[in-house]
This record gives structure tokens, sequence and C-alpha cells, in this order.
């Protein structure tokens, strides 16, 4: 990406999940995608750590973000990136998962960046390729670009995340981004808390090193960081929760329950945000949130872990 | 107990001190070298394919697989398209197994039409063409009021209900064990509560009837305790698990096994013990195989998208003996649930070292090293949890009424040096 380091170590050739990987690895993805952010603020964007490599953004489920995200890092570095939406293709000519990675194995790519709807497929098509493969979101298993590039921005405005009191609110039971975020952070020294409806709450989340706190108020009192994530609206009604009001009523983030984290509180979501449902758009829009920033440090973070995964390619990184 | 077997006409007619001075002049002498002979195991929980799945197994090779794992009986669940709910299917069944098995296949009946849980079966002209006993499989009967009618009508018939416990709305979308793992896994659970909620109910319902009821499958210690209960209380009420509950936990799903999704699902560790525990006591009456195979293509998917089931009846002795060397369970209690415990389950002759007994019979060392070789394994699907599993035991010989069905040979398994 630069010239002046050498890049870190990531001893990894996939990133299937946060899980697995070392407080080491997870800093240098981070210092790597410091530099990124460098590289994207200047006028010439262009690099060449992935010349003459093709990146297959495969998409199976819907994600304008995030797939643009991992389109523009890939073309920053120089790849060539093939968008495909599966959904609508394959799938529906009875093509499985497996023949889907088949196929797409024998055009040789050198990185594949996967977006399921089920936990753990990205796992199974790892195994069936021979490039390298990222997990861009697995059913309500892992999301670990999100979970990086919410650390980078939490770094970066905090200068650490170690000690720092971070509160993730919501619907947690369907989350993969706040199992990649527990993981993450949990793995870099923060201290935890997670609040929401106790029917979205998954069983044994408070062995995975975190404090179930159900009453919203109590959870944010003196966070550092307060993550709110989105509520699916199918989950409402009926299902999980009563209503919509309901649910904003008892855990919505609003300028007044926000006054109970620190002065300073970062507020981040993943979005796209339900304004209304799960963040009041005074607080969305408002001097503590950082969600705009987010979407900035997810392209870095996705260029870092590119470029982290390109030592392992054969040839190594341009 | 050491000492012989003196089989005629398919019938054990000596046991025990059976020596040379006793022997009739003309017969064949087989020296087992101080193996294991016991009665041949009765497997209580198989799909065989027929009709409707060959694809998935005949009983052809159902059966083939029973012989090499030392099951000499098998019964042959109802999960088959058309339903085992017509006599003709029952005699269809007996046919094929006549023609084609190496062992005996035993028919499950449907417990309602079409295995659809709305209109009871012909309970009484299924069991008079030959039927076992009755069952949806791996359905459940949601409804309490049909379970009631099922009871009070089978009792007339002295008929034996098994059931599947799940409440469909309670597990509606789960994949594995509701717990950490799962949550870390990001796959939705299934509570334990969804059996015991379901078989407390079943047990309400046989003390209202007097029905005769085993639950096919019990997987936690919840459900140990309503048996245990039940059987306190004078209920006609049995059990039975399955190998892998008792061998397996939720943590060998790993990296989203697929061959692992199980129904019931595969609980924690602990549950797993108080399996282990209430089979060595007897609480447990049945350990089955739970043989369920599944083809490739339902299985190469992601785990929520996978068919639930694996293949057992190979490794079903073999894995039992695990729980042996591990000093949890004694060789003859093991051996029990699988022989004489679903004997008298189902009022079957054989299952037993008995004079006038059916000389259904296994030989084995419990102590021989092998490895299992998904390849080698003789059902038509692979989709064993137990693959490359290091197994001690293996069955050498089995006999089924005196004639030698199965004998091991190094190329269905290679021995471990």
């Amino acid at each position: 990406m630069t010239d002046a380091a050498p890049a870190p170590v990531f001893p990894h050739r996939h990133l299937l999940g946060i899980q697995g990987l070392s407080p080491l690895a997870l800093e240098a993805l981070l210092d790597l995608a410091d530099r990124a952010v460098d590289v994207s603020r200047q006028v010439e964007k262009k690099r060449s750590t992935l010349r003459g490599r093709t990146q297959i953004n495969l998409f199976f489920e819907a994600s304008t973000r995030t797939q643009s995200s991992f389109e523009i890092a890939g073309k920053r570095l120089g790849a060539d990136v093939m968008n495909m939406a599966v959904a609508a293709s394959s799938i529906k000519k009875g093509e499985t998962l497996i023949d889907t990675a088949i196929t797409l194995n024998a055009m040789r790519p050198d990185i594949i960046v996967v977006r399921h709807h089920q936990a753990g497929a990205v796992h199974l098509l790892a195994r069936k390729v021979d490039c390298s493969v990222v997990n861009a979101g697995d059913g309500a298993h892992e999301h670990p670009t999100q979970a990086l590039l919410d650390a980078l921005t939490i770094r970066r405005n905090k200068g650490r995340i170690a000690g720092l009191i971070v509160t993730i609110c919501g619907d947690i039971l369907h989350s993969r981004v706040a199992r990649s975020n527990i993981l993450l952070l949990a793995a870099l020294g923060a201290r935890l808390r997670v609040s929401g409806p106790s029917t979205l709450m998954p069983v044994g989340i408070e062995r995975m090193g975190v404090e179930v706190v159900p009453d919203m108020d109590r959870a944010l009192d003196g966070a550092d960081v307060v993550m709110m994530l989105r509520l699916q609206r199918e989950r409402m009604n009926g299902g999980f929760v009563p209503s919509a009001r309901e649910y904003f009523r008892f855990f919505g983030l609003t300028e007044e329950r926000l006054k109970w984290a620190k002065p300073d509180a970062l507020v981040l979501h993943p979005g796209p945000m339900n304004r209304g449902v799960e963040i009041d758009t005074l607080v969305a829009d408002g001097p503590q949130s950082l969600i705009r920033e987010q979407v900035e440090m997810g392209v870095a973070v996705r260029m870092a872990v590119l470029e982290a995964l390109a030592q392992h390619l054969p040839g190594g990184a341009a | 107990m050491r000492g012989g077997v003196l089989v005629r006409d398919g019938a054990i007619v000596a046991i025990g001190a059976v020596t040379g001075s006793d022997l009739p002049t003309d017969c064949v002498v087989v020296d087992c070298n101080g193996d294991v002979v016991s009665p041949g195991l009765i497997d209580c929980r198989a799909f065989v394919g027929e009709p409707g799945a060959e694809h998935r197994e005949t009983i052809a090779s159902a059966t083939a697989a029973a012989a090499s794992g030392g099951v000499t009986t098998i019964i042959a669940t109802s999960e088959t398209h058309p339903a085992v709910d017509d006599p003709a299917v029952v005699d269809f069944l007996q046919r094929r197994a006549r023609d084609t098995g190496r062992v005996r296949v035993l028919p499950v009946a449907a417990l309602t039409r079409g295995r659809d849980g709305s209109e009871l079966a012909e309970i009484g002209l299924l069991k008079a063409a030959g039927a076992i006993a009755f069952s949806d499989g791996a359905r459940s009967i949601a409804s309490a009021r049909l379970m009631r009618r099922a009871l009070t009508y089978a009792r007339d018939f002295d008929a034996l209900i098994m059931h599947h416990c799940e409440d469909i709305d309670l597990a509606a979308g789960g994949v594995m064990n509701e717990g950490e793992f799962a949550s870390r896994l990001g796959l939705p659970g299934i509570p334990q509560e969804a059996e015991s909620i379901v078989l407390a109910r079943d047990i309400r319902l046989v003390a209202l009837t007097g029905g005769r009821y085993h639950a096919a499958i019990v997987s936690c210690r919840q459900s140990l305790d309503i048996i245990a209960a039940a059987k306190q209380d004078g209920l006609r009420v049995t059990c039975g698990t399955t190998i892998n509950h008792l061998t397996l936990n939720e943590n060998d799903i790993g990296g989203y096994r697929t061959f692992l999704r199980l129904s019931p699902p595969l609980r924690s560790e602990d549950e797993r013990l108080a399996l282990v525990e209430a089979v060595a006591s007897g609480l447990i009456d049945v350990v089955v195989s739970d043989h369920n195979p599944q083809d490739v293509e339902t299985k190469r998917l992601p785990f929520a998208e996978a068919e639930p089931g694996a293949i057992g009846l190979e490794t079903l002795l073999s894995a039992g003996l695990r729980l042996v060397h591990a000093e949890a369970i004694d060789l003859p209690d093991l051996l029990a649930r699988m022989t004489i415990g679903p004997a008298k389950l189902l009022g079957l002759p054989q299952g037993r070292l008995a004079v006038g007994a059916p000389a259904d019979l296994i030989r084995f060392d419990p102590e021989e090293p092998y490895v299992v070789d998904r390849d080698k394994l003789h059902s038509r699907c692979r989709n064993t949890p137990f693959e490359d599993a290091r197994m001690e035991g293996r069955v050498k010989t089995t006999v089924l009424a005196g004639r030698i069905v199965h004998s091991a040979d190094v190329r269905s398994h290679d021995a471990v040096a």
C-alpha cells in the first residue's frame, strides 16, 4: 500500500471470522487500515498491491454498502473486481453453493468476498476453493470486517480500545455484527455490555465475556461507546417484540437516554438505520454520531484485509 | 461367562458348558478364541429407504450394513413413500426383506394416515399384517387429542406407540442445541423443552388412557426425569436414545459439520453424561442407531439447510464400546440395551442367549482396533459422524438363524497396525 514500512504479519489465508484471530493479528489489520485511510484521503488513491489479481464479490444476499465498499477497496489496490449477485441467477436454477464455488474456482480468482444468508456457508465455500476467502457476513454468525471497521473508528477517536466500556444495543440474537464485535473488542480488552429485549438475546451470551443488562439506561451508564444495531422489521409485531413504538420507547437511543453514557461517548451504527425505531434521528445526525466515519473506515479496513491476504497469494503482494 | 452355544435348525439348543463330549458327531465347531459371543443386535430405529427412497438406501444395502455391524434385526421406520399406512405396504416390506435382506427387517407402521398427524392409521389391520409398532417416525404428533385417541385405540390391540417428542412450534427454525455454542456459531437453537414438554404431555395421556408408549429418542436430563417418574408410577412407558447422543455432543459440530446435524440435536456434555448414566442404570431401555442415510446433495449444504440424520448401523456396536472402554457402562449392560431390551419392548423371541431362541449371534473382539473408513461402508450413503474415527471392537461374524451372513474381512475396514 505504501512503500514506507513492511506489511505487518497476518498469518491467515482467509478471513472467515474474528474467532481464532490473535490480538496481535487484529492490531496488525487495524494498523494497516490506518495507513489505508491516508491513502484514501489522497487525490491519487490507486495502488498496485493487487495489480493483476482477480477479486470476486460473491453476494448471495443483497447489500449495497458492503459490496460497494469491498469493490472500492479492491479497485484502490489495483485488483480486477467482479461483482456477482448470485441470489438472482444460479441459485434459482438449482445450483448449490458448492457448485457455485467449484465453478468460480475454475475461473482462478485470487480473492473471493462472500456474503451468505446461512451461518457457516462461507466456511463451507472456503474449503472448496483454492484462493483466499473473505467473509462479508454469514447468517447470524460473523461479519468480521464490520467489527474491524468499528474497532478502527473507536481506536482513532479514543486512541485505544483496552479499558473502554462498550455497550451494544438491540437485536443481538440475529446480529453477526454483534458477534464479531464481541469477539474482537473483548480480545482487545474492552469491557462489554449488551442490552435489548430478552427475546432478542442469545442463550449463553454472558459466557462470551459480556455483561447482559436488559435495562438500557443502566446499560448505557458510563459507556464510552454505544453501538446500536438494526432491528429488522420482520422481528416486530407479535414475533420478538410487540411493536416499533414500544421498542423505541424502551430500546431506542434518544438524546435523553444517551446522557446516561459519558459526555464524550461515541455512537455507532452499522447501518442502514431505522430512524425512530432503534435510533432517534437527532442522535443519528448528532455530534456524537460517527456513523458516516464508519463508512469511510469500512473501505480502509477492507483494503487492509485484502492487502493482508494478498501476502499469502502465490507471488505475494505486489 | 465362558462357554459355547449349540445351534440346530436355526435355534439355540444349548448354551454354557457345551463341551466336546456333549456335541453331536455331525456338528461344525467354530473356535471363537476368546472373542465375545452375544445375541445379534436389535436396532429399534433405522431407515431402510424402501419404498420410495431407494437412492438413499435399500433393504439390501441397509441389511448388508446391519450384518456388518452386528445388527440381526432392524426395526424399519415408517418414513417411506408411500408411508406404511396400508397393510399392502407392510406386506411389500416383508416380501422385499425376505427376498433381498440379509438380516431380519420388521416394519413399523405409521400411526396416522400418510404420517400427516391428523387421522389414525388402521392400527388393527396393520398389526395383523405384521407391523411391529406404530410411529410417525421423526414427525411428532402435535395434537394432544389425537395422541390421546391413538393411545386409547392402540390399547385394544396391545399395540406399542413409538413417539418422536418434539414441540414443532418451539423447535421451529432450530438446527442445533440451544445454548452458548449455538449462539457462537450463529445458528438457531432448539431448547430441551421442545422435547420434554411433549414427553410430559404424552405421559399424562398414558396415565389417562393406559396405553403402551415408547419415547423413541430422549436426549436430555429433563426427559429422563419425566421417564423416571412415569416408571415409578407404574405406567407402561419406555424410552430409547441414540448411539450418537451417547457418544457425541454439540461441540462435535465444530466447523459446521452437517453429518452431525441430527434430530433431536446433539446436546451438551452434561446431558450426554446423564444419558450414559441412564443407559447404565437401565432407565433408558434401548439404544438405537437412528440410521438415517442422506445423500450428498442434502448434506453438502450450509448447516441450517442440510437434512438432519446420520448413518449408524455399522458403527452402533463399536461406538457403544467406546463407553465400555471408558468404563462408563459395563459390556453386559450395553449389550442388553441393544438386544434383550428391544426384544422385550417388541415381544420378540430373539435378542437373548437362551434355549429355544433364534440363533441370531455375533462374535467380536471388544479390543480390536480399527479406523472407520467411509469408503468401505456398506450403506448407500456415507454420512457417518464417525468418519475416520478410531474404534475398538469390530464384529467378526454375524449369524442369522444359525447361518453366517457376515464374516469380517480386512477389506471392510482397515485394521490399525
